[in-house]
């Protein structure tokens, strides 16, 4: 048997995959099967193989990922679903935080709840803050719902009361007498899926598990029982939201944990380039057809949240969502991409996205019929691509249509040359790609001085070095492969899991004991889970305590040692916790007491340590391919740029911008007063004002 | 068009961005709840002439331009010339600021290699500043906490001691207190370092092409959208329950060719509690009704609302002038807007809602010694406690939709999770769900109100510090839509507790708290009989109103019995 690691990642059009061998790697794209996505993944496992040349008993392991979760949630394909609640909380679901998430918009939609008014069943039963009974639970009132989950075809069940973070007891009494009452229906408790505070988000998570809970584990089991018939025995892992992976078995139970596992898979793929290229603070930045995202990783590690919105209904507006609250890779995403559609608002302003002229008809220039001008037009208009080589040449552009097109929504009404046009639209689009960055930066309580971007997707090489610029970000680094990035991600995640666990206290009156109670628990739990698939390798454990001022309303992550903590380290945590906060608010607040609230516990396997490059010094020669006319977004010129072609530029090769490095799947920009060197790893790395 | 017109709109996009950053800062350091939960805050950035340039996305309606007049008194006690780097003044004068002590307002001056290149500001509502706290029983405003006027709080980056020893003593919650005033410093320091690196990308010596750039498209386009509007003038009113006596808002809104004016003429005289509103409040909530159904795609500036004009009278509740009390001037501010869509139906009425809920329901609780007095031999009491919550009732129907259920309107605020309020006092929420039969019937329903049923941890005593509305007087539909259900303050064992002001919930019992419904819009037999049956399966209609009030017969099987209906429908 050879030992052949094989990555799956279903998309919504198409299922990429990644198979490494013998420091080979081979990528395969067939187009998703949405009724049964198994079809789709052993088409394209069978076509991989042959390319290959290998047959199915030499995969070891097989890493998966799939949006399938979240397009049940956003298309509602899901399970019919009741939610049993504490009596007096019926609309909790519904109510969410009471507000609307656009001032101004007195037309707005609010998202519909996944579980009907009529199947929350309330059930008497009530505990306080600290997990005391105030009401026992009423027994007979949730064994009563059985009949009626029955009449009305319930497929799966939630079970949220309040407080139950604290004390689970009422939860799986009830889960118990409805399991007895009715044991082909899955069921999902708030104090198992996110135990943590907040009503609403631990309900809407626990209502989303049981929603798409049924549907993906039968998915999952029959995707089992294929590979296996084909010949596959290697051990299926799931990629989670938060960047590890798990087994098949955990995921049946938390399929909620897997939705956004693609571009999780992203960011794992830019962790990964970080670490190889030795770059502790990076953002990612990933732009491909519909959407641009975002993401801050330090120390090689994406950053992490853990609350999350599915399903924005309000065009990417916060709030207009679906929250959950479970560990994921924090990243932001914009309605902005190459087919995203540029028009001119009522204010005079050109506005791009969120439309998107998506893959059909797709932007004017793919000649299918699209006349509205989408980002790529204007790529196209300022000279940044060549319509020859666009796709390495397999479809040629259209570049007359795209002039029309952005005459006749932008250069018009505004009085603009289309050239003008197509510079105000990219200025615009690198510009709210910039903005959201900058914004997140801040929720974040990061910044960007010193950070070096990695750029990928289809867009990202192209507009990296002016989002950069406008950030204020002096590195750019273009990896190679970008093009299946989230599947090659896969590959690189480690197996590992994340457990959060709610237990307040204050800072002066910490009691280490119930601490290390706690926190031997959840390793117990998360080693538990991470043991079934790491077959015996070493991992590694993070602990994090989630602290702030006592009356603030928003944590900041402490890294706590991963041993059992003394007395003599609480002065130490509190030190880190001021030094942490007034890194970020430039002041500590005198004379407050610090609180905490939840701690998370990760356990992992180590991350591949990357072959070593030898540091390459020698120079080469770049020799340009070609010239073309380029207008400059920042300084509206047209001048000639030369134009390289990435293949024929060997490890050390130095260019100055401005510059193009054209390859078959992009083309990347290396801006005026920037530099690109190709690194020891071919990859473009560029600099501004300096070699 | 050129290249420099199209940075500018590049900048504007980015000076956006800006003073959203500068209130998602706010958020993340603020320790009040009703700031970092809630979301009782604004955040813009101004010229040196006083005049604002942007407002952040994030925040309430009710400092729209409050927040944005406040500005120019700062500039009049401390000259701009005066001011320097790492300066920051603060005041909560309601006649300076936005409306009442519990908001405070900070002014940060922004320099550039030594220049002074702008303004940042910021507002936010904290929970305590003393007196009487948070309600309507003032009899002058300074029965109703610590008066702060404009003041610099940090003098170049040093904290004003004094001022800060004042602040903490006057306070119930000093560390809050003090917390949020750096809160406020910092996330104006946020907003002051992007602004210096926008001009350094651009190379901008100052903010004044941008601003006039900024206020041609703004004023340009909004007089487009008014020039699309009927001409003429339009009347309508709305009535609270008052203090202890109904109030009357009355306007006539006159749509000119390029202005919108509104005159408050008829509108009920001041009070005597602390229900009356600053007028520059008034004229917050009367741009935000009128922007929401004329305007709401152009950002807020200076020059966007300036075509709004007020006149309101002196001496009516709208204007209330010093020492007039005014702690809880959103109870009579919030209808403001409804009064507006009243008078703008006439003119664009498939545009404006039905009337809502409108005011918010936030109970202001107390408990401990502070209520009857301190515990004494085997009389328990509860620990000191002071907490408020912000709870809604249901919006009018739409044009085309029905009202939001329980969900802010005219105000942005978000309420808290329960189980976050019962960390932070000993209080126990019993209830806290849809009101069903609540929503006012039409063609388009209102949106549900709520049903709070709140007591004391152990049943032991607390007070409320009423400010409720619509109790006597319903949210109206429109069209021959129906009204929404009135509110109802009651003790759960049924006596009926006043609208407003300082009440006890004795040992044993409850508060019980049923939040108003939405106003219906068309006639209720228009609706469709499908959707009528969708509520009663969900519980949220009764059988009987969907008969009475919808004329729609809903069978034993929960299916709507067509022939039934159009017997009953005529």
């Amino acid at each position: 048997m050879q030992s052949a690691r094989l990555a799956v990642d279903i998309g919504g059009t198409f299922t990429d995959l990644a198979l490494e061998h013998a420091g080979r790697r081979s990528t395969a794209k067939v187009l998703t099967t949405p009724a049964a996505p198994e079809r789709g993944v052993m088409e394209g496992v069978r076509a991989i193989l042959r390319a290959a040349s290998l047959s199915p008993g030499d995969i070891s392991i097989v890493v998966h990922g799939t949006t399938l979760a979240t397009n049940a949630l956003i298309e509602r394909k899901g399970a019919r679903t009741a939610l049993v609640t504490t009596q007096g909380f019926r609309d909790v679901l519904a109510m969410g935080n009471e507000s609307r998430y656009d001032q101004y918009d007195l037309n707005i939609v609010l998202p519909e709840p996944l579980v009907p008014r009529y199947l929350r069943l309330p059930v008497p039963e009530r505990l306080d803050n600290t997990g005391r009974v105030l009401r026992p639970l009423d027994e007979a009132a949730v064994r009563a719902l059985a009949p009626l989950f029955q009449r009305e075809s319930v497929q799966s069940i939630a079970i949220g009361f309040l407080h139950s973070f604290v004390n689970p007891a009422h939860e799986r009494r009830a889960r118990d007498i409805l399991a007895e009452a009715l044991p082909e229906i899955p069921v999902s408790l708030s104090s198992d899926v996110s135990p943590e505070m907040r009503e609403w988000e631990r309900f809407s998570t626990t209502a989303a598990n049981a929603y798409v809970q049924p549907l993906m584990a039968g998915y999952l089991r029959r995707l089992e029982t294929d590979l296996h018939r084909e010949g596959v025995a290697a051990p299926v892992f799931l990629m989670l939201s938060g960047g590890g992976l798990t087994t098949i078995e955990t995921a049946c139970r938390f399929p909620i944990r897997l939705v956004e596992s693609g571009p999780a898979g992203g960011a794992i793929f830019a962790a990964h380039i970080a670490r190889e290229s030795g770059l502790p603070s990076v953002l990612s930045f990933d732009m491909g057809g519909t959407t641009a995202k975002v993401c801050l990783i330090d120390e090689f590690r994406p950053q992490t949240s853990r609350t999350f919105e599915v399903a924005r209904i309000g065009r990417f507006r916060k709030g207009s969502g679906l929250p959950l609250r479970i560990p994921v890779i924090e990243m932001v995403e914009i309605g902005a991409g190459g087919g995203s559609l540029a028009h001119v608002d009522a204010l005079g302003r050109i506005a791009v996205g969120p439309e998107s002229a998506g893959a059909d008809p797709g932007p004017a220039c793919y000649g299918r019929g699209g006349t509205k001008p989408a980002v790529t037009d204007a790529n196209l208009v300022l000279g940044r691509y060549d319509p020859e080589k666009f796709a390495g040449g397999s479809m040629a552009l259209d570049a007359a249509a795209s002039r029309t097109a952005l005459a006749a929504h932008v250069g018009e009404p505004l009085k603009l040359a289309p050239e003008m046009a197509a510079l105000g639209v990219i200025e615009m689009v690198d510009e709210n790609m910039a903005n959201a960055a900058r914004v997140h930066a801040i929720e974040s309580g990061k910044t960007y001085a010193g950070r070096t971007m990695i750029a990928f997707g289809g867009g990202g090489p192209v507009h990296g070095y002016r989002v950069a610029e406008k950030i204020g970000i002096d590195r750019v680094l273009i990896p190679s492969g970008a093009g299946v990035g989230s599947a090659i991600g896969f590959l690189r995640a480690p197996v590992g899991y994340e457990v959060v666990r709610s237990l307040y206290q204050r800072f002066s009156t910490f009691d280490v004991g119930a601490v290390n109670a706690l926190l031997d628990a959840m390793v117990a739990e998360a080693d538990g889970i991470v043991a079934q698939g790491s077959f015996g390798a070493p991992t590694r454990q993070g602990r994090i305590a989630f602290m702030r001022y006592v009356g603030q309303g928003h944590e900041i992550p402490v890294a706590l040692p991963a041993r059992t903590l003394t007395q003599g380290d609480v002065p130490a945590i509190r030190a880190e916790y001021d030094a942490q906060y007034s890194r970020f608010y430039d002041r500590p607040v005198p004379g407050s007491d610090v609180e905490i609230l939840s701690y998370a516990v990760t356990v992992a396997t180590m991350a591949d340590a990357p072959d070593s490059v030898a540091v390459n010094t020698q120079s080469a020669t770049a020799t340009p391919a070609r010239t073309q006319t380029v207008r400059d977004t920042a300084s509206g010129e047209a001048t000639e740029w030369a134009v390289f072609d990435r293949a024929s530029l060997a490890p050390g090769a130095t260019l100055y911008g401005p510059a193009i490095v054209a390859e078959d799947e992009t083309s990347t920009l290396v801006g005026p007063g920037w530099t690109a060197r190709i690194d020891g790893r071919g990859y473009i790395d560029l600099t501004r004002g300096g070699a | 068009m050129s290249l420099a017109e199209i940075q500018r709109q590049v900048m504007w996009n980015r000076l956006i961005a800006v003073v959203e950053e500068q209130a998602q800062t706010m958020i993340r350091t603020a320790f009040s709840t009703t700031v970092r939960e809630a979301g009782d805050l604004s955040a813009g950035i101004f010229d040196l002439q006083g005049r604002m340039l942007a407002q952040a996305v994030t925040g309430t309606p009710g400092h729209v331009n409050s927040m944005m007049e406040s500005v120019g008194h700062f500039l009049k006690k401390f000259p701009a010339e005066t001011m320097k780097a790492g300066d920051h003044y603060i005041t909560n004068d309601p006649w300076l600021g936005t409306g009442h002590l519990h908001d405070l307002t900070v002014v940060t001056p922004a320099f550039r290699l030594g220049k002074m290149v702008g303004l940042f500001a910021n507002t936010a509502h904290v929970i305590d500043v003393g007196g009487l706290g948070f309600g309507p029983e003032g009899r002058s405003v300074f029965e109703e906490g610590m008066y702060i006027p404009i003041v610099k709080c940090f003098d170049q980056g040093k904290p004003n001691e004094t001022f800060f020893d004042i602040v903490r003593a006057g306070s119930r919650l000093p560390v809050e207190l003090e917390g949020d005033i750096f809160s406020l410093c910092t996330c104006n320091e946020e907003g002051a370092r992007r602004l210096v690196q926008m001009l350094d990308e651009f190379a901008l010596d100052g903010l004044e092409p941008l601003a006039d750039f900024i206020f041609e498209n703004s004023l340009r386009a909004t007089l487009a959208e008014i020039a699309k509007l009927p001409r003429g003038t339009f009347s309508g009113d709305i009535s609270s329950d008052g203090y202890d006596e109904p109030v009357t808002l009355r306007a006539s809104l006159t749509i000119l060719p390029d202005a919108i004016e509104v005159d408050f003429a008829g509108t009920s005289g001041l009070s005597g509690r602390g229900i009356n509103v600053p007028a520059a409040y008034t004229r917050a909530y009367g741009s935000f009704g009128i922007k929401v159904v004329v305007a709401p795609d152009i950002p807020n500036n200076w020059a966007s609302l300036l075509p709004f004009r007020f006149t309101i009278p002196e001496g009516c509740i709208l204007n209330a002038p010093r020492p007039y009390p005014v702690s809880v001037r959103h109870v009579i501010g919030h209808l403001v807007p409804d009064l507006i869509m009243g008078c703008l139906h006439q003119a664009v009425p498939d545009r404006v809602t039905a009337e809502g809920s409108s005011s918010l329901w936030n109970p202001p609780l107390r408990g401990g010694s502070s209520v009857s007095g301190q515990a004494r031999g085997n009389w328990p009491v509860l620990p000191d406690f002071e907490i408020i919550t912000f709870n809604s009732g249901g919006t009018g129907a739409r044009p085309t939709l029905d009202g939001l259920s329980a969900t802010a309107f005219p105000s942005g605020v978000r309420t808290m999770p329960v189980e976050a309020t019962e960390n932070v006092a000993p209080v126990i929420f019993w209830r806290k769900e849809l009101r069903p039969d609540s929503a006012g019937a039409g063609r388009t329903r209102g949106g549900f109100g709520q049903i709070m049923e709140i007591a004391g941890k152990g049943d032991l005593e607390f007070a409320v510090n009423a400010v409720f509305d619509r109790v006597a007087n319903a949210p109206r539909g429109r069209d021959d839509g129906a009204d929404g259900a009135a509110g109802e303050v009651l003790q759960k064992s049924g006596k009926t507790l006043r609208t407003k002001g300082f009440q006890v919930i004795p040992d044993g019992e409850r508060l019980l708290l049923n939040l108003p419904g939405g106003g219906g819009m068309g006639a209720p037999v228009t609706r469709d009989p499908a959707l009528v049956a969708r509520d009663v399966r969900d519980g949220l209609v009764s059988v009987a109103s969907a008969r009475d009030d919808y004329r729609v017969v809903i069978g034993t099987d929960g299916e709507v019995d067509a022939a039934a209906t159009a017997i009953l429908r005529g």
